[in-house]
């Protein structure tokens, strides 16, 4: 409201002249600015007013009251934080101009402050000077008063922050101490040249010294026997100031002679400045720590019920003796299982199963304990014997066959006598030639061996034989992939007739082109797809195959050139082996009589019923049934008539003996020929296999043998080499 | 970086304090040879100083008027200093008497005297902490009994971040305060830049240097940052007598006050 007043106000002034508010305004935009603490502008006008009629009301009071109003006044300005010097000067000017006309008092203004003060100062203003003097020495004195409360507050405030820091201090320094003393660690603290300074009572207890023997010994005093050398290197680098802190395991010699396995964690302690000034030692006893972790190594690598060595530690061992062994040297593993160990568990339950491993266990620790060998258990009823160094097998084989002996040897589990036998594989080699884990699969594949010799047996590896069975598994597991894929091919080799050279049939031959191994002939696979039961759909699919491509060659027709196709044993038993043929026909169109299915001597001995209807089955769709390699089984002669045959395929062998027409060997001629007539006599017609020689079919055509097949007549090919199949020899 | 707060804060008074310099700035005899001494030197080479001191100031205490007409009670004053007069607890209690206020300051000496001179008042509570941790501002056992922070309230940092460098992080610490206010809060805040006088800000962050809070000058737009999740409220961040002054406040030159000034609303 108060606002700086100049002439313009005059007008105003003159109508309703107020000369304390006028100088009230003309004090306040004197002093504006010159409190430190600046306060709201109407806060201060308020003030001001307030202090002028304090003045007003003053001025014409006995002295000694005048004076103490004025000092309060100068104290209320300080008061209220002008405090500023300038705040004093200001009001000087500002009220020595004169006092305002109004109350009873007169006064002096400045003659361009209006009409409201009186226009000739005639004689000062003498009281009110006074007055205003007053003024000056209340805020001298108020300013000089607050200076020195101020002073003394913050002065007081310093003091209760330090004493409040110390205390601070103090309650920290008594944390650490309180720390220190109830610590279950042992620290100790050191200076840099090795001397103790202090250790807090837990390391005093896990030592067994009073405070004054470690204060006594310097920090290498406590040097133990078994330390290694790395330990004080470390501590020297500390000490020295190139690492901050070590942390291991070390033993200290107790007061009474016993050593301790302690935690140690030594720090290295700087000042302000990073120089390095004390050494911090954690010392904490991990006596039964150890001994606990140690039990636990043992679990962790032993078998739990017998006590031996697990499986994890005989690889490790075994990894050992590799990794140390010499240029040349041998090793040699013994490994076995118990036969029928199953049926010990079934019948006599797993605990006793559980004593007989152990009892197991025991005898094999006797046998080879002597001669410094270990035994693992590998899991279940299996062990393990690592021979290293070995110089042959024999030494192994003797081993083993102790093993065996004293496996042999019946137990006694709770009164009653429990016999149980073992097989063992034995593997020797070089180590050079092998590694660790070819080693185990190859003792692991001997004793399969083993035990399909029977009981109680031991084998030795053989490496051509584990080579053979490996190819074997390998393509075994690779068939169902190739027969998916693309990999499986037909051939096909024909059957030519004697008389005219034309063809008779062609014989369907399944091939694996093997991305390895190359081309393979049925021989490397088809027995493995008969054990694996691929056989059903390799043959399925080499049916229908066979079918397609005969029909491509010769169209539909009863009579001409037939496919030949051979079907398995295990196929003749596939209940769906009908329908499967008859799919494949109507799929191909070709004619029944034009496909002929090749099946051996042994599939048909013994035939059981399912067979027969099957082999009547087929025969009555109008497809040829052939007995393929006849001469090699039983060749019993009476099954050819039960069966519904039309062609007998005469095995290879019996023509080795008509290779050239001179030196034909004359039982084998007579042989044939009985063969021959026998078949035609049964309504069947023969086709020689194996025929390599112009002699071959000379002779076989004289003997009036119908047809022949071999290298002489043409090759197995690819169906491509379709053209040169049909021309005639 | 800054000590650990649990390892006990060190009183040297050989060294000038922030606060009682700045209490010297105001007037004040709060202070001791060593602050006087700094100061006369700061006020030689800049002789505005005192003047920017008191527009700081005042714009605080408009700052707090403006909250406590808005309804604002509760205030959290962070980089309090030496109260010297027109507190915020003054000028909140003006408003509203219930109103509660917890001045926290790093500086042991500050916190000492305030707690002299707030004595056992019930509504106020002094802390020593340090802004820079602010969780350990916020989960203060004091602040807790004397602030609801499920309520709006005010924290001011006037003239305080200043003596905060970037390698302490004062964005960070004003973000982790913000996201513990509850809606309807404001952040009172002023800060010092050199964008007003070039020329003097430099000798005089050198001068504070010596002080355990040098200081760090900061750009309109670097200090604009410290509003982030928070609503400007009218006039903005602006010179420091330009925020809502006194009908009278005539402000000659206000980019020399060389302080921005802004008040801020967490929606
Ligand atoms: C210039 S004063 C401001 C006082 C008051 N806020 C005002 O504007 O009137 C700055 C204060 O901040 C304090 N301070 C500086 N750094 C701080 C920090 N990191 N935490 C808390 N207070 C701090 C100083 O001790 C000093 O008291």
């Amino acid at each position: 409201m108060a606002g700086r007043r100049d002439g313009g106000d005059r007008a105003d002034a003159a109508v309703q002249p107020d000369p304390v508010g006028a100088l009230t305004a003309r004090w306040a935009a004197a002093v504006a600015g010159t409190s430190y603490v600046p306060l709201p502008p109407d806060e201060v006008a308020e003030l001001l007013r307030g202090l002028l009629h304090r003045l007003l009301a003053a001025v014409d009071e006995p002295p000694l009251r005048q004076a103490s109003v004025g000092k309060q006044v100068g104290a209320a300005l300080v008061d209220a934080h002008f405090t500023n010097p300038q705040s004093l000067s200001q009001t000087l000017c500002v009220l020595l101009d004169g006092r305002p006309a109004a109350g009873a008092a007169g006064g002096r203004g400045e003659p361009s402050g209006g009409g409201e003060v009186l226009p000739d100062p005639a004689p000062p203003d003498r009281r009110w000077n006074a007055l205003v003097a007053t003024v000056a020495e209340g805020f001298s004195a108020a300013l000089q008063e607050r200076a020195l409360c101020e002073q003394e507050e913050i002065l007081a405030a310093a003091a209760a922050a330090r004493e409040q820091a110390s205390e601070a201090l103090h309650v920290s320094q008594e944390r650490f101490r309180a720390v220190f003393e109830g610590a279950t660690i042992g620290i100790g603290i050191g200076d840099l040249e090795g001397r103790i300074l202090d250790v807090n009572p837990a390391l005093m207890r896990l030592l067994g010294h009073p405070i004054e023997e470690f204060r006594r010994r310097s920090v290498q005093e406590f040097m133990h026997p078994a330390d290694v050398e790395h330990v004080w290197r470390l501590y020297g680098e500390l000490i020295r100031g190139e690492r901050d802190h070590f942390r291991l395991e070390k033993q200290f010699l107790k007061s009474d002679g016993e050593s301790v396995w302690t935690d140690l964690t030594v720090s290295l302690l700087r000042d302000g400045d990073g120089r390095p000034r004390y050494q911090l030692a954690l010392i904490h006893d991990v006596t039964t720590l150890r001994h606990l972790r140690r039990q636990l190594e043992f679990e962790a690598q032993h078998d739990a019920l017998t006590g031996l060595p697990n499986r994890r530690t005989f690889l490790a061992h075994l990894d050992a003796v590799f990794g140390q062994a010499s240029p040349g040297a041998r090793a040699g593993l013994c490994y076995l299982d118990l036969d029928g160990f199953k049926a010990v568990n079934d019948t006599l339950g797993h605990e006793v199963g559980d004593q007989l491993l152990v009892a197991v266990a025991q005898r094999l620790v006797s046998v080879v304990r002597d001669r410094g060998l270990s035994v693992a258990r590998l899991g279940g009823d299996e062990f393990v014997v690592l021979v290293p160094g070995t110089s042959d097998s024999g030494q192994l084989v003797a081993l083993a066959e102790e093993v065996l002996a004293a496996v042999a040897q019946p137990v006694q589990l709770g009164g009653r006598r429990v016999e149980i036998t073992a097989s063992v594989g034995v593997v020797e080699r070089s180590i050079a030639d092998i590694d660790p884990a070819e080693l185990l699969r190859a003792a692991d594949m001997t004793l399969y061996w083993a035990k399909a010799d029977g009981r109680s047996q031991w084998a030795l590896f053989e490496p051509e034989r584990n080579a053979r069975e490996i190819t074997r598994y390998r393509l075994s597991s690779a068939l169902p992939a190739a027969l998916a894929g693309e990999d499986l091919r037909v051939h096909y080799q024909p059957l030519r007739r004697l008389a005219d050279g034309r063809l008779h049939g062609v014989e369907a031959l399944v091939r694996w082109e093997h991305p390895r191994m190359g081309l393979l002939g049925p021989g490397s696979f088809v027995g493995l797809a008969e054990e694996s039961g691929m056989i059903v759909p390799l043959g399925r699919h080499v049916l229908r195959a066979a079918c397609r491509q005969a029909f491509s060659w010769f169209g539909a027709g009863r009579s001409g050139p037939f496919v030949s196709v051979n079907l398995a044993t295990r196929q003749l038993r596939d209940e769906h082996l009908v329908d499967d043929v008859r799919i494949a026909l109507a799929d191909s169109g070709l004619h029944p009589q034009q496909l002929q299915l090749e099946i051996t001597e042994s599939a048909v001995i013994g035939t059981d019923p399912l067979t027969g209807h099957t082999l009547d089955a087929l025969a009555g769709m109008g497809v040829r049934l052939a007995i393929d390699d006849f001469g090699t089984g039983y060749s019993n002669l009476a099954y050819l008539r039960r069966l519904p045959l039309a062609e007998l395929k005469l095995d290879g062998s019996f023509l080795r003996g008509l290779r050239s027409v001179d030196a034909a060997d004359p039982v084998d001629v007579q042989l044939v020929g009985s063969i021959v007539s026998l078949a035609h006599l049964l309504g069947l017609t023969v086709t020689a296999e194996g025929v390599e020689t112009q002699a071959q079919v000379t002779i076989l055509r004289e003997l009036d043998c119908d047809a022949g097949q071999g290298t002489y007549l043409g090759r197995p090919a690819d169906p491509a080499d379709l053209g040169r199949l049909l021309d005639p020899v | 970086m800054h000590r650990p707060s649990w390892v006990p804060a060190e009183v040297d008074l050989s060294r000038p304090s922030a606060a009682r310099v700045y209490d010297y700035y105001l007037g004040g005899s709060h202070n001791l040879e060593v602050d006087r001494r700094m100061a006369r030197e700061a006020i030689s080479l800049w002789p505005d100083l005192p003047a920017i001191m008191q527009a700081n100031r005042a714009f605080l205490r408009r700052a707090v008027r403006y909250l406590a007409g808005r309804g604002i009670t509760q205030f959290l004053d962070i980089g309090s200093g030496i109260p010297t007069v027109g507190n915020v607890h003054e000028a909140a209690q003006q408003a509203h008497p219930g109103a509660r206020v917890v001045y926290v300051d790093s500086d042991p000496v500050a916190v000492a005297h305030s707690r002299a001179i707030l004595g056992g008042d019930e509504q106020t509570a002094v802390v020593h902490a340090d802004l820079r941790e602010a969780e350990t501002v916020l989960e203060d056992p004091a602040v807790r009994a004397t602030l609801d922070l499920d309520q709006p309230i005010a924290v001011l940092v006037v003239a305080v971040l200043h003596f905060v460098s970037e390698e302490d992080d004062p964005f960070g610490a004003v973000a982790r305060i913000r996201d513990r206010l509850a809606p309807g809060s404001h952040l009172v805040l002023s800060h010092a830049s050199d964008e007003g006088r070039p020329d003097a800000a430099a000798s005089h962050r050198e001068l504070y240097s010596r002080t355990p809070t040098p200081m760090t000058m900061r750009s309109r737009d670097e200090i604009a940052r410290f509003f982030d999740g928070f609503e400007l409220v009218d006039p903005g961040l602006v010179w420091l007598p330009l925020w809502r002054p006194d009908a009278s406040d005539a402000a000659q030159h206000p980019e020399r006050t060389t302080g921005f000034a802004g008040v801020g609303r967490r929606g």
